[in-house]
């Protein structure tokens, strides 16, 4: 558990250390903000649910950038020799990571409450739909790092990475266009696979612990395939 | 301390190491001398437990390497080839990071980071930045997170490379030092340097021990092959206590064995220096 703690926090370091996760902060605000006032103006509405649809597609779109370093780096300056030479397990090593990238990814979200705080502000907005669409991106979030990570453990190459992480969720997020052309029968196992159709109830304020058992089987799974691949590397 | 038993590494279809067995005494210091691929990199990547065999066992102290990987690598100190460093730490903080990984408590990190940093001798650059570091420096950061911990085993690949000669001097005397109280395996290409430092010598070329023995009886080995390594009188360069004269013996029984072993293998031309 403390070595565990010690990787997330030289990890932590390393990410708020290098301009990334400052550019990756700024990129993210400035974009939400652009939409918040955007959908604002036009449906004079004191409400986050649209702002929410289009922050998890930019969350998408960045959060590879952000796992993509995490095991990539390690494969290419060589240092992963020497986490994988001191008596650390790969359990601790995947934790420990996946935690820093999830914090990062977190203090984001958390920067982005200036938007409700502005309609509490001047109006009187739900709390229920706010809290449910931040309960939703933050899980949806700790499903896209672990993603990530998977991604950023078959590679050297951080580009890579981040393509291949990107990859898979844009798969996860669109998968739901397959039942349609599939037929009926197959229409529930996709639309249960997609990230997308999973994250729309928390934006209507309904946190179904359905959804909820989704996002953690999905951060176990590629969790677990991390630790697989890192195992296989060696071989 | 360490006995490896018939280790072999196929990567693909190339052969990286067969069936190399030896062993290593507590308190010894093995030398393993070879040319560039010569193996001894997986060799020592697989007793540290980062590469599994593709056949054979490594025990370190009587623990298999692969099925007790944890308790192995508590008492293993191993400075890689390429020395495992994050650019963007300074040195204390990065060994620091290393006593947490290897589980050192609390109380005692600072002591450790300490000792490690006197002995490989980066106590003036614990402030600065690895990455600002040069070539000699980085290296010796990456022996200092070796020794962290005092482990009783110690795994050095090719420890002096990138140093300058006065570095060069302190790291073999570093070594010596441990005789006795560590168990240490030291792979180098130069002969020199494993003739001035190790009791016994392993000669690996092509992923195959050529020949295992202390110096004495390497060159006894040589001789007995005849040829130019048995011109001289071993009594004459024995008694003289001059590294050169050591190192000149050696040289003989290298050039010898690994011409014999390959010779259309270039490779044991550029590993005399």
């Amino acid at each position: 558990m403390s070595k565990t703690f010690a990787i997330y926090r030289k990890e932590l370091k390393t990410l708020f250390v290098s301009p990334l996760a400052y550019v990756v902060m700024g990129v993210f605000l400035g974009l939400t903000g652009y939409f918040f006032a955007l959908i604002l103006f036009n449906t004079r509405e004191a409400s986050m649910r649209y702002v929410f649809g289009n922050m998890a597609i930019i969350l998408l779109l960045i959060s590879p950038l952000m796992t993509m370093r995490a095991f990539a780096e390690e494969h290419r300056t060589g240092t992963d020799e020497l986490l994988m030479t001191t008596p650390v397990t790969l359990w601790q090593i995947v934790l420990g990571k996946y935690f820093a990238v999830l914090t990062l990814f977190a203090a984001m979200l958390a920067l982005s409450a200036e938007f409700p705080a502005i309609l509490f502000r001047f109006g009187d907005p739900d709390l229920g739909p706010i809290l449910g669409g931040y309960a939703g991106l933050l899980l949806m979030g700790a499903a896209f790092v672990a993603v990530g990570l998977f991604a950023s453990s078959l590679t050297n190459n951080q580009m890579v990475a981040g393509i291949v992480a990107f990859g898979i969720l844009l798969l996860l997020w669109l998968i739901e266009w397959a039942a349609g052309a599939l037929g009926m029968a197959s229409t529930k196992v996709f639309e249960a696979l997609s990230i997308l159709r999973h994250y729309n109830d928390f934006e209507k304020g309904v946190v179904d612990t359905v959804h909820v058992y989704y996002y953690f089987a999905l951060v176990f799974l590629f969790l677990f395939l991390s630790i697989r691949s890192l195992e296989t590397r060696r071989w | 301390m360490v006995d490896v038993e018939s280790v072999s590494k196929r990567y693909g279809r190339l052969n990286a190491v067969s069936g190399v067995t030896f062993s290593v005494k507590e308190g010894e210091i093995l030398g393993l001398l070879g040319p560039n691929g010569a193996g001894k990199t997986t060799l020592m990547r697989i007793i540290t437990g980062y590469l599994p065999a593709t056949s054979g066992a490594v025990r370190v102290g009587g623990l298999d390497a692969f099925d007790h990987a944890l308790k192995v690598k508590r008492r293993t100190g191993y400075l890689p080839e390429i020395p495992p460093l994050y650019n963007d730490m300074t040195v204390a903080s990065f060994l620091r990071y290393v006593c947490e990984l290897k589980g050192i408590p609390r109380k005692r990190r600072s002591e450790c980071v300490a000792a490690a940093m006197e002995k490989a001798g980066v106590a003036a650059v614990a402030g600065r930045l690895v990455g600002n570091l040069s070539r000699g420096f980085k290296q010796r950061v990456g022996l200092a997170q070796a020794l962290l911990g005092d482990p009783p085993l110690l795994i050095l690949d090719e420890p002096t490379v990138g140093m300058d000669p006065r570095q060069i001097i302190e790291i073999r005397r570093l070594i010596q030092s441990l005789r006795g109280s560590h168990t240490v395996i030291f792979s180098s290409h130069i002969i020199t340097e494993v003739s001035a430092v190790c009791e016994r010598v392993v000669i690996l070329n092509r992923g195959r021990v050529l020949a295992e023995g202390t110096h004495e009886e390497l060159v006894k080995l040589a001789e007995g092959k005849g040829g130019d390594g048995a011109k001289r009188e071993p009594r004459q360069w024995e008694s003289t206590e001059s590294l050169y004269a050591r190192a000149s013996g050696l040289e003989n029984v290298f050039l010898r064995l690994t011409a014999d072993d390959a010779q259309d293998d270039d490779g044991g031309g550029d590993a005399v220096e």
